[in-house]
């Protein structure tokens, strides 16, 4: 159970995550791919009149239940699993981040900046409203996320999914280094 | 479209209650799928893929933990599809296994931009949101909203846009 509790390595997770391919497409022909989710959401609640969102969105419950689990997953991580230690950085990133006043390791997230009084601040505003409606638009822009494009895709040897990955990581590269510095500075 | 209001809050009553009218017939058929995400979800999170910092490291090259766990999952990903063709394996239904192929369009560089900036601003893709807010950082739930907003928004302006 302490094993457990300890943050897993990127060698053990890793390849569990990849295994994910295999079981969905086992359990029942199903493509790994969670941004999907979003959109069966708009076209289960607000189709509106805009084409892409109609469609039987019922078969693609599975995706929903899908995301369901991952966070039911989440609840029994912090739970049952939750490890006392804060999360362990490289210390230049600890460095850059206390220089922004982020200080607090205990949760995932950084508290002292993504929090629900923060959402009224313009930093907070841009990282919590903004960078989540990128996340929407830019998945369905892209046709997938990281687990549709750079795990799903890539594993079936898909070049198109390939260029959207390294799209991706140039993206979140000029972001982090170049943007992001600017936004926690507000 | 005359009775879009009821049948909207139809729609939206059955996405947030996990569709309970579809559990009659299908309940069996999509728990696997959730047994599938509460296995990943935890697998998320104790392996800190869902966490801010992780990705910030991973945009500034400062761990190579996440290059890892995406470096790994694609390779066993790879192989797992491999066989699964070279051996025609079939779904525990008897089904065959079918992956359609993806087709390149200019969506994927911008969207995947646009993505990328989204992402490291937020700390997380679309999975690890839900799973953020399962470790009980709630204003995530306006992250998400914000996500589902976002993909709308595309919806929307999707026929006047590069593809």
């Amino acid at each position: 159970m302490e094993f457990l509790k300890q943050p897993w390595p990127w060698y053990i997770a890793g390849p569990l995550v990849g295994l994910t391919v295999p079981a969905l497409l086992i359990l029942g022909n199903k493509s790994f791919g969670i941004s999907s989710s979003l959109r069966h959401i708009c076209a289960s609640c607000m189709p509106a009149k805009i084409p892409f969102f109609h469609y039987d969105w019922k078969k693609e419950a599975w995706n929903l239940f899908f995301v369901f689990g991952i966070f039911i997953g989440g609840i029994l991580a912090a739970v049952l699993l939750a490890n006392q230690q804060p999360v362990g950085v490289n210390p230049a990133l600890a460095d850059e981040l206390a220089g922004y006043g982020i200080t607090s390791y205990n949760s995932l997230i950084p508290e002292d900046i993504i929090n629900w009084h923060s959402l009224l601040t313009l930093r907070g505003f841009l990282l919590i409203v903004v960078g989540g409606f990128l996340v929407g638009f830019g998945t369905r822009y892209a046709g997938g996320c990281t687990s549709g494009h750079a795990i799903m895709g890539l594993s079936n040897l898909q070049w198109p999914s390939l260029v959207a990955t390294i799209s991706f990581m140039i993206g979140g590269f000029v972001m982090a280094n170049l943007i992001l510095p600017y936004i926690l500075s507000l | 479209m005359n009775n879009t209001n009821t049948e909207l809050e139809k729609r939206s009553q059955d996405a947030m209650c996990v569709n309970e009218s579809q559990l009659e017939h299908t309940w069996y058929y999509n728990f696997k799928y959730l047994i599938v995400g509460i296995i990943f979800g935890i697998l998320f999170v104790k392996s800190e893929v869902v966490s801010w910092f992780r990705i910030q490291e991973m945009f500034r090259l400062q761990s190579f933990h996440m290059y890892g766990i995406i470096g790994s999952a694609v390779v066993v990903g790879v192989i797992a599809v491999w066989l699964i063709k070279k051996f025609n394996i079939k779904t525990i239904h008897g089904e065959k296994i079918t992956i359609s192929p993806k087709k390149f369009n200019k969506g994927q560089i911008y969207g995947g931009l646009l993505f990328g900036f989204g992402w490291a601003m937020t700390g997380a893709c679309p999975g690890p949101l839900f799973a953020q807010i399962g470790t009980g950082a709630t204003v995530i739930v306006v992250t998400l909203l914000s996500a589902i907003l976002g993909t709308w928004v595309y919806g929307y302006f999707r026929e006047r846009m590069p593809h």
